[in-house]
């Protein structure tokens, strides 16, 4: 694509970008809100639960060894979800805005 | 003519590289002298690889794009694995291993944090920089920012923290080199040095990448066979494999050591699974917080990680990199848990500890022991493999700080600020290349000029000032309208400034104070120490500066000890009446190891000699913990949203409704290269 001049306040104002920036923004957020308090749960419990941290629950495997390997697993399917989620709907929208940009506020 | 002179060079640099790796033979490593003729040729094997990539990379990297984003051509999934090989440095691929066998639990929950750092780059950096951006940090925030202004304290940080990182990864690979193999150090940090800056400056981003490919696959190839041969005696079932190895007396004994008094009254049952509990290294949650948010948050600003996204085609693409990134990293971590978990139980902590007491010595003595043992042809192979492997870890994380310093010294401040961005393809090639040796050169320099200085916190400083610094100036100059020039300017140097500062009025710093009275207790024993009540803390304030009382665990009563002159005479003097072979020489291990300390200790004595302060000047830290994230991250976003907020900026306002609509567009984004 040639570099050209684009109405960029016109595409901002579009519906159709406002509404790609809600769903994502607040999608965005709430992952990132999610994997944040899930990471921190980990340092917090092996500090002020350690009783609980203690408790085994297969074999010697421990709540701690589970808590700590799920936070493998945790961190994987966010970022699975949010792929899934971007390649499916955000990459759609985007485009639908790139294919009429130049027709924007032309 | 030039090719000709260029293909010289090359030769040269290559053959200067290899020669000086096999120079020194002399002094001892983990790989006995008999064997080291393995370990050089696998080094060769390897060596030879990546000058191969050079060679075949340097005949495609002529323009600008091409040098410093390997023409934008690299696809998501080969990313993915560059991103993990420049990530995955010697310290978290030995360190962690090494942490775990020693403390188990406290080390696994440790490299948590490290994948989770790249759910921050996935969801809020890599496709808006990708989008924006173009070879440096400095561009993204130039991009509504004043320019010039901009570009010159984005390339300061930039070289700022890889500065920092370089130089613990310089100093760390070079001891890390002499452990293993007995190269001495000056001789190893050349010899990085001199490859990393052929790669660097004839191959650029694709040779590096290529590199950071090679090693990231080795990495992981050598860690699935040794967690295969670990794991696979207990069908692969992970209670069977994790009572194995609390049952096994080495981890028992280092659970004794670990715990002193409190081991009295604990059944060996109890001792064992100890290891699987927390509490054995990481003893302040707040300090774990505050490493946990530089990691987190200084990941995604790293100059070395941000400048992979220009590598890619697409934002699409840099998506797919990072999740590729993700599942080889923390895949990769995963297995760090039965690499170290399997070196406690079969080599054993107290060995493990005796090579290196960090116990970077962790993975490779698993390999050793896995392929025979210290006398077997295999075991030496695979002890060679992995100190091969280890080596090529240093070179490609190595390169991608040169790359990402030279890129900041040469396309923001000479093109950007000097030139006013008035520059030939030519021109900026030949400005990248001369940055990358000067950076190089530096590289080598600081490397051999910080011998055996303490450089471990270096690591956490780069990541602390890439969270309090270039982290929030991207992310507000990406996500928030009223961000603007003076609000980066100002948020980037306080907030590198303090987390800096913070560092120097740490527990980090060497005290010599405390050291001279370390060593003198271990030349004269201690006192008698009474018990004592445990300490309630004054409140948080008091937990992060020595200004009121800060919290502590009671202390039990302990009886005077002795010195360590003292103690080697009784063990000498046992050594007498003893007649057993086997008892005898388990008393001259024991006095070896005292001689050790004692040899350690007067060292202390007389380097630190008639020294009472620490180099900010101080007696003892201020600041008590040892990441400052958890004070200067905040304080750096919100210098940005004061900033911006006291200052008008027409330019940034005029510049947000672009930037906003290209970052999630990728309209007008720079375009891969057509060969």
């Amino acid at each position: 694509m040639s570099k050209r001049e684009m109405n960029w306040a016109a595409i901002d104002t579009d519906p159709r970008f406002q509404e790609l920036h809600r769903k994502k923004t607040s999608f965005l957020w709430g992952l990132m809100l999610l994997s944040t308090v899930y990471y921190f749960m980990l340092p917090i419990g092996a500090a002020y639960f350690q009783d609980l941290f203690k408790i085994k629950v297969w074999g010697v495997v421990n709540v701690g060894i589970l808590f700590a390997l799920s936070e493998f697993v945790v961190a994987w399917t966010i970022a699975f979800i949010y792929s899934q989620k971007a390649n499916k709907q955000f990459d759609v929208m985007a485009q639908a805005i790139i294919n009429d940009a130049h027709k924007l506020g032309a | 003519m030039t090719k000709i002179k260029k293909n010289f060079a090359f030769m040269a640099a290559t053959m200067l590289a290899t020669s000086s790796a096999g120079i020194a033979y002399a002094d001892t490593g983990a790989v006995a002298d008999e064997f080291k003729w393995m370990t050089f040729a696998v080094f060769g094997v390897i060596i030879a690889i990546t000058m191969a990539i050079t060679f075949w990379a340097a005949r495609t990297t002529h323009s600008t794009s091409e040098f410093y984003a390997a023409g934008r051509s690299v696809t998501g999934i080969q990313n993915g694995w560059a991103i993990a090989g420049d990530y995955l440095s010697a310290a978290s691929f030995l360190g962690i291993a090494g942490l775990i066998s020693l403390y188990g639990f406290d080390g696994f929950m440790y490299s948590v944090g490290w994948l989770v750092a790249y759910i921050t780059v996935l969801l809020v950096i890599a496709e808006p920089c990708r989008n924006i951006g173009k070879y440096t940090m400095g561009d993204i925030l130039a991009f509504r920012n004043d320019p010039k202004k901009t570009k010159v304290v984005a390339a300061l940080s930039t070289i700022t923290v890889s500065t920092f990182y370089l130089t613990a990864q310089m100093v760390g690979g070079g001891v890390l080199i002499k452990t293993l193999i007995g190269i001495d150090y000056e001789i190893s940090v050349i010899g990085v040095g001199l490859l990393m800056l052929a790669y660097v400056v004839f191959g650029g981003m694709k040779a590096t990448t290529w590199v950071q490919i090679t090693k990231a696959v080795l990495l992981v190839t050598a860690s699935l066979i040794l967690v295969f041969l670990v794991w696979s005696p207990y069908g692969f079932s992970l209670p069977a494999y994790l009572q194995a190895v609390v049952s096994d007396k080495d981890v028992i004994d280092q659970m004794v050591k670990l715990l002193g008094a409190k081991a009295a009254n604990m059944s060996p049952e109890e001792l064992g699974q100890r290891f699987l509990e927390p509490g054995l290294f990481l003893k302040n949650p707040i300090d774990q917080i505050s490493l946990g948010m530089a990691l987190v948050l200084g990941t995604a600003g790293m100059p070395h990680i941000l400048m992979r996204f220009f590598t890619v085609p697409s934002a699409q693409a840099a998506r797919t990199s990072v999740i590729w990134a993700m599942a080889i990293i923390g895949g990769f971590y995963v297995l760090t848990l039965f690499l170290g978990s399997g070196a406690a139980m079969l080599v054993g902590p107290a060995k493990i500890a005796a090579m290196d007491p960090g116990g970077n010595m962790a993975g490779p003595l698993l390999a050793q022991y896995l392929g025979g043992g210290a006398d077997s042809m295999l075991g030496n192979f695979f002890l060679a493999f992995v100190a091969a492997v280890a080596f090529a870890t240093i070179v490609a994380v190595v390169a991608g700080l040169v790359l990402a310093s030279a890129s900041a010294m040469a396309h923001d401040i000479y093109v950007g600020v000097i030139k006013g961005d008035h520059a030939s393809q030519k021109e900026q090639v030949v400005a990248a290349r001369v940055s990358s040796l000067i950076v190089g050169a530096m590289a080598i320099t600081v490397g051999i000029l910080a011998k055996g200085q303490n450089v471990a916190h270096l690591v956490a400083l780069a990541f602390a000032v890439a969270a309090s610094s270039n982290l929030p100036a991207v992310f507000l100059t990406l996500y928030w309208k009223k961000c603007n020039t003076t609000g980066i300017i100002s948020g980037m140097l306080i907030g590198s400034i303090t987390a800096i500062g913070l560092v120097m009025i740490s527990p980090n710093m060497t005290y010599p104070k405390a050291v001279l009275g370390a060593a003198k207790k271990v030349m004269e024993g201690a006192p008698a120490v009474e018990a004592k009540a445990a300490v309630v803390s004054g409140g948080l304030m008091c937990e992060l500066f020595a200004t009121c009382p800060k919290a502590e665990p009671a202390v039990a009563a302990a009886p005077a000890s002795l010195g360590a002159p003292a103690k080697k005479a009784a063990l000498q003097e046992k050594l007498a009446t003893v007649t057993d072979a086997a008892e005898k020489a388990k008393i001259e291990k024991e006095i070896a190891a005292q001689d050790k300390a004692i040899t350690k200790a007067e060292g202390e004595l007389k380097k630190f000699a008639g020294q009472t302060t620490s180099m900010a000047g101080l007696e003892k830290p201020f600041f008590l913990l040892k990441n400052p994230g958890l004070l200067s991250i905040p304080l750096g976003f919100l210098c940005v949203i004061i900033f911006s907020l006291l200052t008008k900026d027409k330019r940034a306002e005029e510049m947000w409704d672009e930037l906003y609509v290209r970052q999630n567009t990728g309209i007008n984004a720079e375009a891969a290269n057509v060969h």
